[in-house]
């Protein structure tokens, strides 16, 4: 059964990281990476990391897939026009992706061959110790918990660099301008007149 | 019974993809980010491949780690891309070294 999922999650994940790569329409693009993202976490489920599993598909599908699918639909681009260089490059492409494939699993064979002693232990952690969750929290928050803040860091510059950076000033909005009301004085803001009768005030 | 070396397989041809994509859609920078992010996940898969074979939680840690900076990566990519197509109403990347500061 184990070796079923295993065979069905690894080929669905090629393939949509394939279908991701060729598509012609960027939607699909993103729908097909959606797909590969998804297996790729059943894939984490069947050697027992369900934490990253869950946290791939809710970062990945909930936020950054949905970003992409947003950027795709709201600029307004030709593709068809993108896509001129496609076939130009892709005999040289497929050459050097064939070779660099094999050297990692040529790389990967080598590795297996020599044995790491305990590369053949059962999968996942011992059986009666503490849950997937609670043993990545307990290493989280006590040995890693200085990276932990640092990825929190991480993500609030990204998120206070993207406002920064899409954020636009737009022409004719009337905006509060705190310098000046700040540098106003009294005696320039308050007039006193007295006007003669049947005549205006002078502004 | 599945190895470690299945997972190592599978998420060379997961990186090898995303290297093919970046090489293909040279024009296309969504699509390129895309298989950024294909490339990442690659990487994760294989953390967490020798995290489990290896009965080290050490891995998990740092696949969510990845996780992070992708998700970052994403959000800073995509504003710089929004802004440059405010700028030039194109996003192909072939003419970005005009942009020049």
């Amino acid at each position: 059964m184990q070796v079923f999922a295993f065979y069905l999650f690894a080929s669905i994940v090629i393939a949509s990281g394939a279908f991701c790569i060729f598509a012609r329409n960027p939607v699909h693009s993103v729908l097909w990476l959606i797909l590969a993202f998804f297996n790729a976490a059943g894939l984490m489920v069947l050697v027992g990391a369900e934490f990253i599993a869950a946290l791939l598909v809710i970062v990945y599908v909930g936020a950054v897939a949905v970003l992409f699918l947003f950027v795709v639909m709201m600029l307004d681009i030709d593709f068809a026009e993108l896509r001129a260089g496609f076939m130009k490059n892709l005999p040289l492409g497929l050459v050097l992706a064939v070779v660099l494939l094999a050297e990692i699993i040529i790389g990967i064979g080598a590795w297996s061959s020599v044995g790491t002693g305990n590369a053949d232990a059962a999968v996942g952690l011992p059986a009666g110790g503490p849950s997937n969750i609670e043993a990545l929290g307990a290493l989280l928050y006590s040995k890693y918990i200085f990276l932990f803040e640092a990825a929190g860091m991480v993500l609030l510059v990204a998120m206070v660099g993207a406002i920064v950076l899409t954020h636009r000033q737009r022409g004719g909005v009337r905006k509060q301008n705190i310098g000046a009301q700040v540098s106003r004085r009294p005696e320039e803001a308050i007039r006193n007149v007295q006007p003669e009768i049947g005549k205006g005030v002078e502004l | 019974m599945i190895g470690i070396e299945h997972y190592l397989v599978v998420s060379s041809i997961l990186f090898v993809l995303g290297m093919l994509g970046i090489f293909l859609n040279r024009k296309n920078v969504i699509i390129i980010l895309m298989a950024i992010e294909l490339i990442l996940l690659a990487v994760n898969l294989n953390l967490v491949a020798f995290s489990a074979f290896l009965g080290d939680m050490t891995g998990q840690v740092f696949a969510m780690f990845v996780l992070t900076v992708a998700a970052g990566e994403a959000a800073i990519g995509l504003a710089i891309l929004v802004i440059y197509f405010r700028q030039r109403g194109t996003i192909a990347v072939d003419d970005v070294n005009r942009m020049k500061g």
